[in-house]
């Protein structure tokens, strides 16, 4: 794939709020069905978008937070979520869903898709990618 | 006269709640919905709003929406009452009139 370019999505969003996070997910779904090398980061309120348990039943709102497990199976496995705000609402990675993939050159081996990182790291890693998509 | 204030704003996103709480006269009550009940939870650096207004305001907060987003009723800022949709309207009923903040 040499015309696969490095998309980074950046979710800022809360959901249900706003129709931001649903949106973000259904383009980054999109970007993984052409094949493109996508990596997405939860910063702000978009870290409350993985938290777990979500119930949507009493609210008359598609609950999508399922959605996400199943990232890892159209190879998206890259997930930052920027460590600063987490800690600034008072959460850690357990309250947030456990999302793997399944890695095929080491037998489907499973493994964590999240990773934990600083501002600093993530600044580094949107210079890296060739096209950084907000939400 | 006693205000039913509404907040659907984060404050961590938004200093929607952080208004209502300046401007909102002791007695009052404010209800937290939607994506306001974030501003309910405690440990986090926004918790402070409610912490410090809690002895001039009393603080209600939807249930349908903390369930919704996944939030657990145990972590809520002490003091807050969760209501649910007919609470919300029993609040509205109970005071002289709502004010939205958006």
């Amino acid at each position: 794939m040499s015309d696969a370019k490095k998309f980074m999505y950046i979710n800022r969003k809360a959901p249900y709020g706003t129709v931001y996070a649903w949106e973000s997910l259904e383009v980054v779904l999109i970007g993984a069905a052409f094949e493109q090398d996508v990596s997405v980061a939860f910063v702000d309120d978009g870290v409350y978008q993985l938290m777990k348990g979500q119930d949507t039943t009493e609210v008359g709102i598609k609950n999508f937070s399922p959605t996400y497990s199943a990232l890892g199976d159209y190879d998206v496995n890259k997930i930052y979520i920027e460590k600063e705000s987490l800690e600034a609402r008072g959460l850690t990675l357990d309250d947030l869903q456990h999302l793997v993939w399944e890695d095929e050159d080491e037998d489907w081996a499973e493994k964590d898709s999240i990773r934990v990182v600083t501002s600093a790291e993530l600044a580094t890693l949107f210079d890296e990618h060739d096209v950084v998509l907000s939400f | 006269m006693s205000i039913l204030h509404t907040v659907n704003k984060s404050a961590y996103e938004r200093d929607t709640l952080e208004s209502c709480v300046r401007l909102a006269a002791k007695g009052g009550s404010v209800l937290l919905i939607e994506d306001g009940v974030y501003s309910a939870m405690s440990g986090g650096i926004k918790s402070s709003v409610i912490e410090n207004a809690k002895g001039n305001l009393s603080f209600y907060v939807l249930g349908p929406d903390i369930k919704a987003r996944g939030l657990d009723e145990g972590r809520l800022i002490d003091g807050i009452k969760v209501v649910d949709y007919k609470g919300f309207v029993e609040l509205t009923v109970n005071n002289d009139k709502v004010s939205a903040w958006l």
